[in-house]
């Protein structure tokens, strides 16, 4: 419940946080990533949207969700919609859930984010498999690591929200 | 928990459930127009301009670090490698000597023939912005796009070999397909004895296949594939892979053949475009059908 009373505290997050956040991700996912890196590599834009998600779901919901979605599709090459539908999903099992997410602490959110990210993957990969017949299993490595990621970033999120209260 | 639960009070538009069904609708609408009839590449390449800053940026730790890398290059190392490329340059110019000599006899005897002349390929060279950042897909982006007239279809290469083909056209980039993709076809023939086959991508970086070679064939390991340029799209005679491995199975009618691309297909960061397809005949008239045949028979 300490962190009920630390949500209280924060102030509203400004649009240019959280669009900041989002470019930062993008501009991650866009790192020439190679090889192995390429397959442990999580996907940041995913981390990011489903935090503003389940804290905000009021300021970035699903609609944003796909826009981000569309870029990445554009960013990647990947046929028009492919991410957008999966954020759409992200956001949508995000928001359903951010109630519950907020109630629990760091280490117990990320079973709650592990299946949310493995309905994003499932989603990217079943319409990858239908459009171009293959299917790489290592693919859902990036599942796990986007929920490892999910840790450091959340509490990154949170610190810097605490700071700008902080300084106030 | 006060604050969460008055947002249900208030009326905010269409429920997320409903957002939801809309949103992957949508997806997949566009998902279906861009695979089928890909009328969205103004959109895209109107978009790809706005995400554009974020693609340069994301290569700018890989230019500091070869820019760092060029700097502390060693006064010894350059003296070596400039002697090396001298020597190189002229075997190279008593090689290209013999093949003008070739190209002008060649050419007579086309005439002489009264044969199409071969096309002349202008080339640009263009640097590799990124590799595929796709699990899935093999494909590159290169620095150079409309605003440097490359069109789709232009065939990329290196020093060695086809590499792959511009598949898609931005203002500064463009997308090569690596000729490893899955099912990206390549017609060659066997330089040794002129045996025509099709070339397919096997899907990772290394490997490519000729189906449907019966099992007889007259293939040998080590033989190198060269391109045919029957399909009008890759210009004849340039070197595309060497043949790996035969496996005969008496059980199955065709023949498993693996071969390794010799252009460094994911070694290299300068690539070549071939800037002119060639000009192929009309294709000829389809043959009347055997139906109209028989009235013209019984007139």
């Amino acid at each position: 419940m300490a962190k009920q009373g630390h949500q209280e505290i924060m102030r509203p997050v400004s649009n240019l946080f959280i669009a900041s956040s989002v470019l930062a991700a993008l501009l991650l996912n866009a790192l020439p990533w190679e090889g192995i890196w390429l397959v442990l590599r999580p996907d940041f834009v995913a981390v990011v949207l489903l935090y503003w998600c389940t804290h905000k779901p009021h300021r970035l919901g699903i609609g944003l969700s796909w826009a981000v979605g569309i870029l990445s599709d554009v960013n990647d090459a990947s046929l028009f919609g492919e991410h957008a539908l999966s954020y759409t999903v992200l956001a949508f099992g995000g928001i359903v859930l951010s109630r519950r997410i907020r109630m629990f602490d760091l280490r117990e959110q990320t079973t709650q984010v592990f299946l949310i990210l493995l309905a994003t993957y499932s989603v990217y990969a079943v319409v990858h498999w239908q459009v171009n017949s293959q299917l790489a299993w290592s693919y859902f490595l990036g599942c796990l690591t986007s929920t490892l990621l999910w840790i450091p970033a959340s509490s990154l999120f949170q610190s810097v929200r605490q700071l700008r209260v902080d300084r106030e | 928990m006060e604050g969460t639960q008055t947002f249900q009070v208030f009326n905010r538009g269409p429920s997320s459930a409903a957002r939801l069904v809309f949103f992957a609708v949508l997806s997949l609408l566009l998902m279906f127009v861009d695979a089928r009839f890909r009328y969205l590449e103004s959109t895209r390449s109107l978009l790809s301009e706005l995400v554009y800053p974020i693609q340069r940026l994301a290569t700018l730790p890989n230019v500091l670090w070869q820019q760092t890398a060029d700097f502390f290059v060693s006064h010894q190392n350059l003296l070596e490698e400039n002697k090396v490329l001298h020597r190189q340059h002229e075997t190279d110019m008593a090689q290209l000597l013999q093949w003008q000599a070739m190209l002008r006899e060649n050419q007579q005897l086309r005439t002489l023939l009264a044969l199409q002349q071969r096309s002349q390929f202008n080339v640009q060279f263009a640097e590799i912005v990124y590799a595929e950042r796709d699990v899935f897909r093999r494909k590159v982006l290169i620095n150079k796009g409309s605003a440097a007239n490359i069109q789709e279809g232009r065939v990329v290469m290196d020093d060695k070999g086809i590499v792959g083909q511009v598949t898609r056209v931005y203002p500064w980039l463009s997308e090569v397909t690596l000729i490893t993709e899955k099912d990206h076809a390549v017609p060659v023939q066997v330089q040794r004895n002129g045996l025509r086959s099709i070339a397919f991508g096997a899907g990772d970086t290394s490997h490519m296949a000729l189906r449907y070679m019966p099992v007889s064939a007259d293939i040998v390991k080590g033989d190198v594939l060269v391109t045919s340029g029957v399909d009008g799209i890759y210009p004849p005679g340039i070197p595309v892979a060497r043949v790996e491995l035969i496996e005969r199975d008496a059980a199955y009618p065709f023949a498993r053949i693996v071969c390794k691309p010799l252009g460094g297909v994911d070694q290299h960061r300068f690539l070549m475009v071939l800037s002119a397809s060639p000009a192929l005949p009309a294709r000829p008239e389809t043959m009347p059908t055997p139906a109209r045949l028989k009235t013209k028979g019984a007139h």
